[in-house]
């Protein structure tokens, strides 16, 4: 288990990471979901014992760690860069944490062989790294995280480099690699998408700080808060800024409208409503779908699906829609929202309520 | 299959051949043909054929003189480039300190050579020269003018204070080049500061060291300027490199024949040591 206390890192005057409290369970999958210098590898550092924290304390099983040399825990780390020991084969990678412990040679060779089997790198043991394709050399250094036999195993962005199709192979396997160990398993990616496909635990950050940490299917549906529903949504989130009287939403340009009955609880005033982009929709999908004209302003075609920017009122939103939908630009459509989805904010960004339906 | 000749490019690629016959071929081929003739003046010259080349490789003045630019430029590169990476290992990675250094680094190359000779010349002199001087005070018996192990040790000294910085500035560009997640992953597997530099920094400087390695073998093997300003060769042949004596043959004694035929091998080490040195460390390379 390893427990972060009020642990903060400050350099020159600058907050990397505000106090933070996290506690990880043994054989989890968590992952640190946030943009770019959100601080996502900065409180990997912490947790790995790379920094040292500034304020608060580091626990691992009980123990506090704080000051405790990185190479003296249990730890793992794979990064974003595909990092290998440039000279050594890939069989002498791999065995290299375990070399540096002083395993005996059969162990090793076992270990290694066991791993490069895994990751289905046996054919290339005698290559130099640099002599692999990307992947290949990602599946080495990961190769060399298993062997460790580490209990806290730390993964920056590791897929960030791979092609597109690798990438969702990995996705796939790395959770299954790693389940086995029972170690703890952080991962941390930019992508929302990411997330829910590695499924466990999610902690979404924004600017140094943990804005919610639970399950994953949980964090997404039930964020709670803006910044949080924010991070997790890719294309980005919609939102219209309303004020609630009388038992209506009034907009801008005094236009009424109705309030969906799981909003109603809300207090009167002005407050933020928002919605995921697949829940805009060109043709009612449900019953509770609210018709709402909007200006179109361009689309992306993604394949299978296109992203519909529209604009309502002063807001752009982004429609995701399945299909391919070529809209005319500038032309007044009507597009329909499910309202079952809506989430309500407070002006100070605090959920105040969540969507009715999953 | 029909070729189609195009004559007109012809003409594009002249500009780049008469730069290349100018700058290169013309001059050689000079020395080529002096190097297969005779002549007394009078611009007559006598067919020698292979005469010269013979004679060259069957002087001791020439071996004794490749001798020494072979031991000079050994015991050259086995300073510089230990040393060289030694400094950069421990020059600043940040701050204000990594500008200061590279500037104080960089010093001794921007002086021309006949100066950094010159330099050394008179601080090295027993009578007026500081460093001579002071060497003498202190109760050494140092005089680079009759001794050869000085005269050697003076040399040295002024190479390695001139080129290690050059050795220097290419390793320490290798080694920023090393993301800092490579030292955090060593540092993550409790490698030691050995491991770190033999398995990370040092494959990853590999290909500029064998830049700097290149470049110092030849620059210290066709080293001219400094010994001549310092020692000219002395006490007796003990500093007279090839060049040296290459000079001494074409200007001093107007042997062009000889002389021609003793640039001729001189570059023909040069190049065959440099392609030998290239092969063994590129190999080395792939193997590893």
């Amino acid at each position: 288990m390893l427990e972060l206390k009020d642990t903060a890192k400050v350099v020159g005057g600058e907050t990397h990471i505000h106090p933070t409290n996290l506690v990880l369970e043994r054989g989890s999958l968590n992952v640190l979901l946030g943009p770019t210098l959100s601080g996502k590898t900065s409180l990997m550092r912490l947790m790995a014992g790379l920094d040292k924290p500034t304020f608060g304390s580091v626990w691992f099983d009980g123990k506090d760690v704080t000051g405790v040399r990185v190479q003296d825990r249990s730890v793992a780390m794979v990064y974003q860069q595909f990092i290998n020991y440039p000279a050594m084969t890939v069989y002498e990678n791999i065995a290299s944490p375990m070399r540096i412990k002083g395993v005996d040679r059969a162990t090793i060779d076992r270990e290694v062989r066991k791993a490069a089997d895994l990751l289905r790198l046996t054919p290339y043991l005698d290559r130099t790294p640099l002599n692999l394709s990307g992947g290949q050399q990602q599946r080495t250094a990961l190769a060399r995280a298993i062997v460790k036999n580490a209990s806290l195993v730390l993964l920056d962005e590791p897929l960030a480099n791979l092609d597109y199709k690798l990438r969702e192979e990995m996705r796939e396997e790395l959770p299954k690699i790693f389940a086995a160990s029972g170690a703890i398993f952080v991962y941390a990616t930019t992508e929302p998408s990411e997330a829910l496909l590695l499924g466990g635990h999610t902690a979404t950050m924004a600017e140094g700080r943990i804005t919610q940490f639970a399950p994953t299917i949980d964090v997404y549906r039930r964020p709670i808060d803006l910044i949080t529903a924010e991070t997790f949504a890719d294309p980005p989130l919609n939102t219209f800024a309303l004020t609630k009287a009388n038992g209506h939403f009034v907009l801008e340009g005094d236009r009424v409208l109705s309030v969906p009955a799981h909003l109603a609880g809300i207090p009167d005033g002005p407050c933020t409503v928002a919605f995921q982009p697949h829940h805009l929709a060109l043709s009612p999908q449900s019953a509770s779908a609210a018709p709402v004209t909007v200006r179109t302003a361009i689309s992306e075609i993604a394949g299978s699906e296109s992203f519909v920017h529209v604009e309502f009122a002063d807001t752009r939103w982004v429609m995701l829609a399945p299909g391919i939908h070529d809209i005319e630009p500038d032309t007044a459509i009507t597009v329909f929202v499910d309202t079952r989805h809506l989430m309500a904010f407070a002006p100070d960004g605090r959920a105040i309520a969540g969507p009715a339906a999953a | 299959m029909d070729r189609t000749w195009n004559n007109k490019a012809w003409f594009m690629v002249l500009p780049v051949l008469l730069l290349v016959a100018f700058s290169a071929v013309i001059p050689l081929m000079t020395v080529v043909n002096y190097s297969v003739q005779d002549t007394f003046g009078n611009n007559q010259f006598f067919w020698a054929g292979t005469d010269w080349f013979v004679k060259i490789l069957h002087s001791d003045r020439f071996w004794q003189a490749l001798g020494r630019n072979l031991l000079f430029s050994a015991i050259i590169l086995s300073i510089e480039i230990p040393l060289g990476i030694l400094i950069a290992l421990n020059m600043p990675k940040k701050g204000i300190g990594v500008p200061v250094c590279l500037v104080l680094m960089a010093l001794p190359l921007l002086i021309p050579w006949n100066v950094v000779g010159t330099i050394w010349q008179v601080f090295g002199r027993v009578d007026i020269g500081l460093l001579g001087f002071t060497l003498k005070a202190l109760g050494f018996d140092y005089n680079y003018v009759n001794d050869v192990f000085d005269a050697w040790l003076t040399l040295i000294v002024m190479d390695v204070w001139h080129w290690t910085s050059l050795v220097v500035l290419l390793c320490y560009a290798g080694l920023v080049s090393i993301p800092e997640a490579y030292y955090q992953a060593a540092k993550i597997d409790g490698a030691s500061r050995w491991a770190v530099f033999r398995y990370i920094q040092l494959p990853k400087m590999k290909r500029v060291l064998l830049i700097a390695f290149l470049l110092r073998f030849m620059d210290s093997f066709m080293i001219y300027t400094e010994p001549f300003v310092v020692t000219g060769g002395g006490p007796g042949n003990s500093t007279t490199f090839l060049s040296i004596d290459l000079v001494k043959m074409a200007i001093g004694q107007f042997d062009l024949g000889p002389a021609a035929a003793m640039s001729l091998i001189y570059f023909l080490i040069i190049l065959l040591l440099s392609w030998i040195f290239y092969t063994v460390m590129t190999s080395s390379d792939e193997q590893a």
